[in-house]
């Protein structure tokens, strides 16, 4: 058959498209100059690159602390919610796969309307909750949040793993004189661990991103790496450092997805 | 029994899920809803006495400009988004299978960065001294130098449509940061691999031999794309302009960082006026309106599927050409 060039083309520009911004954050984290980020001056000379950024971030000098909160902010909202979100949304999964009933069907439908609303209602409808109650916003109002969008992407994923989970395994444990406890934890957990590995990674990408949901519920003062980042556009002061701390977040994901994927390729799964 | 002993078994797993979302997302939906028919107090609080007063003010000319607006950047982002997933998913497909892996693998990794740390970028690549700018300015002069050369006819329907615009190009006035074209620029590039995943997952299990079928049978390349590769991706399609159209809606950050004064979204206006003016009532009748706006298009996108899949079932009898159209003539 004839090959055509024209695809091929397109998905050659949109890979270009999708990694140039990627470059220029890599880039950036070795600007010389923090307010422009420019690499060249007036006269087109080559300023050089500077790892100065880096070294501020690993020394934590004062001008780099605020980031630096956030950022753990983030990952100790993004380690609770996904620990949380995955307990809630395996036994939903549990639930949701295991009785047909009418329960069940308000059930799957309170799970997955979360899924197509745009966050920015999840953050107001969050909001006036708070408000109304007279919770004062802060860290848990947006642990709270987050656990909430969460679950519902747990519980979807679980469940695709429960959709070719063979019921008779479970009986025959039963049949063989175990308890329901001792059958979960020994027998039903243990195979269902990919797909609950699997939500719970999509549930501390997606916390660990999240800026709308945040932005509503986060109170005066408390911010996570994103809103951190997201208010920057009005002050840039230290803006190739948030670059150089992408970088290194970059490089640390791509790490762990690479230790990931052997370690599934070992156990063969 | 055994059948109460289910019953609480049921309760049990089905509990923290379900209290979780029923008092974190079912119930504060309903006081959003709640609050669009109460007037607002001018200390920021919610007027006791039911009215539609609220409803009324969303007459205002400030609001439907900027729920136009909001559609129209939608609809654009899809489309665009589609335009560029079809010859990309189908490239894809006809890669072998290891190449597959690693070209889709590709397309999702520029997730592993902050979403906000890139939309970041695009902000100091928009720059007005940038080269994107140079460029945009260039295709701009190009557009209106054609528009000079074209005859007076032409040129008065392309401004009636609204295609155009007469009179000379002010590059003052077209600066790609803080305007339109950034948001939909930068609201493509954030969401074109959720329409090129679905599709490309419908076009993998697409068989090419078809394509060739008619080829052999005298179609160029693009009628038999047209005829038969579309139509047997449908269902790809369809997902992809969900998973577009329904953030595209919602865009709260792309807008908020790139729009400027001049692209404000439906979004920016619901925060606006949640925290900022503390206009609570018309925050959540807007709120209400994107939900509505929503949850339409999923509501039409499920019966269409359930027809569909009827209909299909119908078929099934007839044998395998009913399910290519096109094939019969």
């Amino acid at each position: 058959m004839k090959k055509s060039f024209f695809a091929p083309t397109v998905l050659a520009l949109v890979l270009l498209f999708l990694y140039i911004p990627i470059l220029l954050v890599i880039a950036y984290g070795f600007s010389p100059d923090g307010i422009s980020l420019r690499f060249f001056d007036a006269d087109g000379n080559f300023l050089g690159f500077t790892v100065k950024w880096y070294r501020q971030l690993f020394t934590g000098v004062y001008s780099v602390r605020s980031l630096l909160d956030s950022f753990w902010l983030s990952l100790e909202i993004a380690g609770l919610a996904t620990l949380f979100s995955c307990v809630i949304g395996t036994t939903a999964a549990l639930a949701l796969n295991r009785w047909k009933s009418r329960l069940q069907s308000v059930h799957y439908a309170l799970v997955y309307t979360p899924l197509v609303m745009p966050d920015i209602l999840i953050g107001i409808s969050l909001l006036m909750l708070f408000v109304a109650c007279r919770v004062e916003c802060g860290f848990w109002t947006i642990l709270i949040a987050h656990i909430t969008f969460c679950v519902s992407y747990v519980v979807m994923t679980v469940l695709a793993r429960l959709q070719d989970f063979d019921r008779s395994i479970v009986e025959a444990a039963y049949d063989l004189g175990a308890g329901p406890l001792y059958t979960f934890f020994k027998v039903e957990l243990p195979i269902l661990m990919p797909g609950i590995i699997a939500g719970g990674l999509l549930a501390f990408t997606l916390s660990i991103d999240d800026v709308v949901i945040t932005a509503f519920v986060n109170g005066a003062g408390t911010n996570t790496f994103p809103t951190y980042v997201s208010s920057m556009v009005k002050h840039s002061k230290n803006l190739p450092a948030v670059f150089a701390l992408s970088t290194v977040m970059l490089i640390a994901t791509c790490l762990l997805a690479g230790l990931s994927r052997t370690i599934s390729k070992r156990h063969g799964t | 029994m055994k059948n109460r002993k289910g019953f609480f078994s049921e309760g049990l797993l089905t509990a923290p899920s379900f209290l979780w979302l029923a008092l974190f997302f079912a119930i504060p939906t309903l006081i959003v809803v709640s609050f669009t028919f109460h007037g607002h107090t001018p200390n920021g609080g919610v007027a006791e006495p039911y009215s539609l007063e609220t409803w009324r003010a969303l007459a205002d000319p400030d609001y439907p400009s900027i729920i136009w607006r909001t559609l129209r950047i939608s609809v654009k982002v899809t489309l665009w988004c589609i335009l560029l997933s079809l010859p990309c998913a189908y490239a894809i497909a006809r890669m072998d299978k290891r190449l597959r892996a690693i070209v889709a693998g590709a397309i999702m990794l520029p997730f592993w960065t902050s979403f906000v740390v890139r939309v970041f970028a695009w902000r100091t690549m928009l720059h007005p001294d940038g080269w994107l700018q140079a460029c945009y300015l260039s295709y701009l002069r190009f557009g209106e130098w054609l528009f000079q050369c074209m005859p007076a006819f032409v040129q008065h329907t392309l401004t009636g449509l609204g295609l155009a615009t007469s009179g000379s190009l002010d590059p003052a006035m077209a600066t790609m940061l803080d305007s339109e074209v950034a948001v939909v620029l930068v609201s493509v590039y954030s969401f074109l691999p959720f329409s090129i995943m679905p599709i490309y997952s419908a076009a993998e299990k697409f068989d090419f031999s078809l394509m060739e079928a008619a080829l052999d049978l005298g179609a160029n390349s693009f009628y038999a794309f047209r005829k038969i590769f579309i139509p047997c991706i449908r269902q790809g399609i369809i997902s992809a302009v969900l998973m577009v159209f329904i953030p595209a809606i919602g865009s709260y950050v792309i807008p908020q960082m790139l729009g400027g004064t001049n692209c404000v979204l439906i979004g920016n206006k619901i925060f606006m006026r949640a925290i900022q003016n503390r206009n609570i009532p018309h925050a959540s009748a807007l709120a209400t309106l994107m939900a509505v706006s929503v949850l339409v298009p999923m509501a039409m996108t499920v019966w269409w599927r359930a027809r569909q899949k009827a209909r299909d079932l119908k078929k099934a009898d007839t044998g395998l050409a009913a399910h290519i159209p096109g094939a019969k003539a």
